[in-house]
């Protein structure tokens, strides 16, 4: 899997709000967490969150280990990054140009106005 | 999709906000993430028209994308493929679409920065992200443990 694809597994991935929140719960869950913990606060059946954790693991968002009969769901955060980074670097450039873009923008306006176009 | 959006409210008509985006003139007075100055700006504005445009930002590091107009639409759509010069910073080939749409009192600008879909032809332009994301994961990961800045996925 080259790195565009695996960016945008982890962008898929991260669409769904239930997998938001499965997220947020894990990054609270230093010692990971169990299916049914996971599955306790979200209106969803357990296959349906067993189905959300494939795709979160194809994306390589958690890492899932089995002792017994308990599966320990843990955040791995290297595959987050990526994406955070992605979004960090784009997110800054255009925020910060368009800021700019407006100030001119609006200062032509605010020219042609005066000079009654 | 992966993809980063923005969504700004501009007090100027859409056509005095259209010209910034597609006039060297224009582009030299905003392009950049933060106050370092536009060194070169290209804009051949119609459809298959190049740009290209260099800037230096305030670490004084010089960066440089360029692509071509794939739609333009006066004054409310334009939308270009993407760039990067130099390898440390290049992820592949990208598309920013910005769309214009008139508002009371001025412009309604939503802009959005998509990675292609097709690994393939990401591929096909060269390194791809060979090295590029391990780069900017280094560049970023100091800071991002506790990164609580609102984003908007798409």
């Amino acid at each position: 899997m080259n790195r565009t694809e695996k960016l945008n597994r982890i962008f898929g991935a991260l669409t769904d709000p239930s997998r938001r929140a499965i997220l947020a719960r894990l990054e609270r869950a230093a010692e990971g967490a169990s299916v049914s913990d996971l599955a306790e606060p979200l209106a969803i059946t357990l296959p349906a969150v067993m189905k959300h954790l494939d795709i979160l693991d194809d994306a390589g968002l958690i890492t899932r280990t089995k002792s017994g009969r308990v599966v320990t769901v843990k955040l791995s955060p290297a595959s987050m990054r990526a994406a955070m980074a992605w979004l960090r670097r784009y997110e800054r450039f255009w925020s910060a140009s368009l800021d700019r873009l407006t100030i001119y923008a609006e200062a032509k306006e605010a020219a042609a106005r005066k000079d009654g176009k | 999709m992966t993809s980063v959006t923005l969504v700004r409210h501009i007090r100027a008509r859409p056509s005095i906000v259209f010209e910034a985006l597609v006039t060297p003139e224009g582009v030299s007075r905003w392009w950049g993430p933060d106050a370092g100055p536009v060194l070169h700006a290209e804009m051949d504005a119609r459809i298959g028209g190049r740009f290209r445009v260099r800037f230096r930002t305030m670490d004084g590091i010089e960066h440089e994308s360029f692509g071509a107009f794939l739609e333009l639409v006066p004054p409310e759509r334009v939308k270009m493929s993407w760039r990067w010069t130099g390898g440390i910073e290049d992820p592949g080939e990208s598309t920013l679409e910005i769309v214009l749409r008139a508002i009371a009192g001025g412009t309604e600008l939503t802009l959005t920065h998509a990675l292609l879909d097709n690994p393939e032809s990401a591929k096909s332009h060269g390194e791809g992200w060979n090295g590029a994301l391990d780069s900017l994961e280094d560049l970023f990961s100091p800071s991002l443990s506790h990164d609580t800045q609102p984003m908007r996925i798409e």
